[in-house]
């Protein structure tokens, strides 16, 4: 089973990297940016779905790394690596921080501890001025180097967040597989019983929280690369809350299905722009639509049928 | 930092703990009973501010436009409780997300007919101005908005603690399954905790746009405000809800006086302190 999903994601990214090419630019942005926020759902996905916590403050470790990004390549200069290192580590640190407060409660106090933590990041992105220039955020962040390599044109960049976006996938497989992982869902059936066969589910829920913050900085790098400009908005609670959304849309507990989950919001939002203003009221729409009609999202719906 | 500094500024964290009070309480019952957190909580507290604004510019009465505000969003959260939130019981994770959709909708639908300027709520003329006392200056209005929220309070308390109605609430945050079972309509009780939970952040809303405006955000601004409240009073708890609102009133106000790049901060630490100590918050029970 495991061994078929992973042929199949195979062939889709080699499928994604052979179309490429043929893409007009404006979907082949799309589809670097439905890679990205696929990224951060996955992320989410290793606490709500494979753990049980429902954050709601991923967008804060997702915009310290883009921040960090943009502040170090504009201001200092610094290179694809350095930046890389720097809002990763980042992004870490924070979550190391927070998961020692959010780890204590289970359930909605999880769930209110996260966002209130969220909500301290935006703060800080929109008063500390001096540091984040505010509501104007920090532009013009250039498109980095790879080695010889220029990633400023789409194409280039589209083939970067793909390598990234499969390593991230491969790495978060591996490690929902792993005797590590195995707890997560142990814990996530049963907290009191994991506990009782001498499992240490804090450190458990812990590491998942701190490597969840880890991989949401990977595309919070990305994201401050590909969009040039990194504001408040990015670490608002509505970005939490998309990414949610595209967890429970796809089908927490699935990993690819948060990733589809990602595309489909993401093309949705682009979609709806064009012809409307009045993207929340869709969002929100399509919340209250799926937690009626897909409790389980489309992954969880399509293996329920199977079985 | 003189003595007028100090006097001055806890006033003003009173009273913005006393409309903390306003929204969090409501939002503390309807833990209480529902086992849910309503994330659209700090919605009705926006647009009890704007269905106000709305009012007071069509009839110049204050009066009505809290009223309007009240009863029109204590409609809003019934239907939102009755049509939907019930459809889902027992699963809190699919109500949370639920009231997400709904603090989305309203968001946008806000910005539809409100518009994105900020507006002022104009405040009658027997609450403006300002009192003195020394060298410190108390505003009228702020006076009444601690006069609101004790009052409230102590009706909240009289509700809850001397009536049939109340003994009924207690009984379901306690144990709802054995309330249902002993004979008490838990359902009715938790959509008349949810309408007063929204009523009573809509007052909060409506009295808030006086001082501190209504505009889009506002929601979302104000939300983990009721949130570390509850966190630091303890869930489901009224006398939690009073002193976490004073706590975090104070200690935002103060955070903003000294270090007004960092105001979000001040959130944190007493969050991060409560629960370092007490994981359930002041009042709460585990």
């Amino acid at each position: 089973m495991i061994r078929r999903r992973s042929l199949y994601a195979a062939l889709v990214f080699a499928a994604l990297a052979l179309l490429a090419p043929a893409l007009p630019p404006y979907p082949l942005t799309l589809l670097t940016q439905a890679l990205i926020f696929g990224i951060l759902a996955m992320s989410l996905d290793v606490l709500l779905g494979y753990t049980g916590l429902p954050s709601l403050g991923q967008a804060a470790y997702f915009g310290a790394a883009a921040y960090a990004v943009a502040l170090l390549a504009t201001e200092r200069q610094v290179g694809l690596v350095g930046c890389a290192v720097a809002g990763i580590a980042l992004a870490t640190v924070t979550a190391a921080v927070f998961g020692v407060i959010a780890i204590r409660a289970t359930g909605t106090y999880f769930l209110m501890i996260t966002l209130a933590l969220g909500m301290v990041v935006w703060g800080l992105a929109f008063r500390w001025v001096s540091l984040t220039k505010g509501d104007n955020g920090v532009s013009g962040v250039p498109r980095p180097e790879l080695g010889a390599l220029d990633l400023t044109p789409p194409l280039p960049f589209f083939y970067f967040a793909l390598v990234v976006a499969a390593l991230a996938w491969t790495l978060l497989g591996l490690l929902v597989i792993s005797p590590f992982g195995l707890g997560l869902k142990g814990i996530r059936g049963s907290e009191s019983r994991m506990q009782a066969l001498g499992y240490n589910v804090w450190l458990h829920k812990y590491v998942a929280f701190v490597l969840s913050g880890t991989f949401a900085g990977v595309a919070g790098v990305l994201w401050a690369y590909y969009n040039g400009f990194v504001g408040p908005t990015d670490v608002q609670l509505v970005t939490s809350v998309e990414a949610l959304l595209m967890v429970a849309l796809g089908g927490p507990g699935t990993l690819v299905g948060p990733a589809i989950g990602a595309g489909l919001i993401v093309f949705l939002k682009n979609f709806v722009s064009v012809y409307t203003k009045r993207w929340l009221l869709i969002l929100g729409a399509v919340y209250i639509g799926v937690i009626l009609f897909a409790p389980q999202g489309i992954v969880g719906a399509m293996r329920g049928r199977r079985r | 930092m003189t003595a007028e500094f100090w006097i001055t500024q806890s006033f003003n964290g009173i009273s913005y703990g006393a409309l903390l009070f306003l929204l969090a309480s409501g939002l503390s019952l309807i833990f209480g009973v529902m086992r849910i957190v309503n994330m659209a909580h700090g919605s009705y507290f926006m647009l009890g501010g704007y269905v106000g604004l709305t009012v007071v510019l069509r009839t110049r009465s204050f009066a009505l436009a809290v009223l309007a505000g009240t009863v029109a969003i204590a409609l809003v959260g019934m239907g939102m409780e009755r049509l939907f939130l019930r459809r889902l019981r027992g699963e809190e994770l699919g109500q949370v997300l639920m009231t997400i959709g709904f603090a989305l909708i309203f968001q946008d639908l806000a910005l539809l007919i409100w518009g994105g300027d900020p507006y002022n709520l104009p405040v009658p003329a027997a609450l403006s101005g300002s009192l003195r006392a020394g060298g410190a200056v108390f505003p009228v209005y702020r006076i009444f908005i601690v006069a609101v929220a004790v009052v409230v309070g102590i009706a909240l308390w009289l509700l809850l603690d001397r009536t049939r109605a109340g003994a009924m609430i207690r009984a379901a945050v306690d144990d709802a399954e054995m309330a249902q079972g002993v004979g008490i309509n838990v359902p009715r009780a938790s959509l008349a905790v949810f309408s007063l939970g929204a009523a009573l952040a809509a007052l909060g809303g409506v009295i808030g746009a006086g001082f501190l405006g209504v505009y889009p955000g506002a929601d979302f601004e104000v939300l983990p405000y009721a949130f570390v409240v509850v966190i630091v009073g303890g869930l489901g708890s009224l006398p939690g809800a009073m002193a976490g609102s004073l706590l975090v009133g104070l200690l935002d106000n103060f955070g903003k006086a000294l270090f007004p790049e960092l105001s979000y901060f001040t959130l944190f630490a007493p969050m991060a302190l409560i629960l370092a100590i007490r994981p359930t918050g002041l009042f709460g029970r585990s």
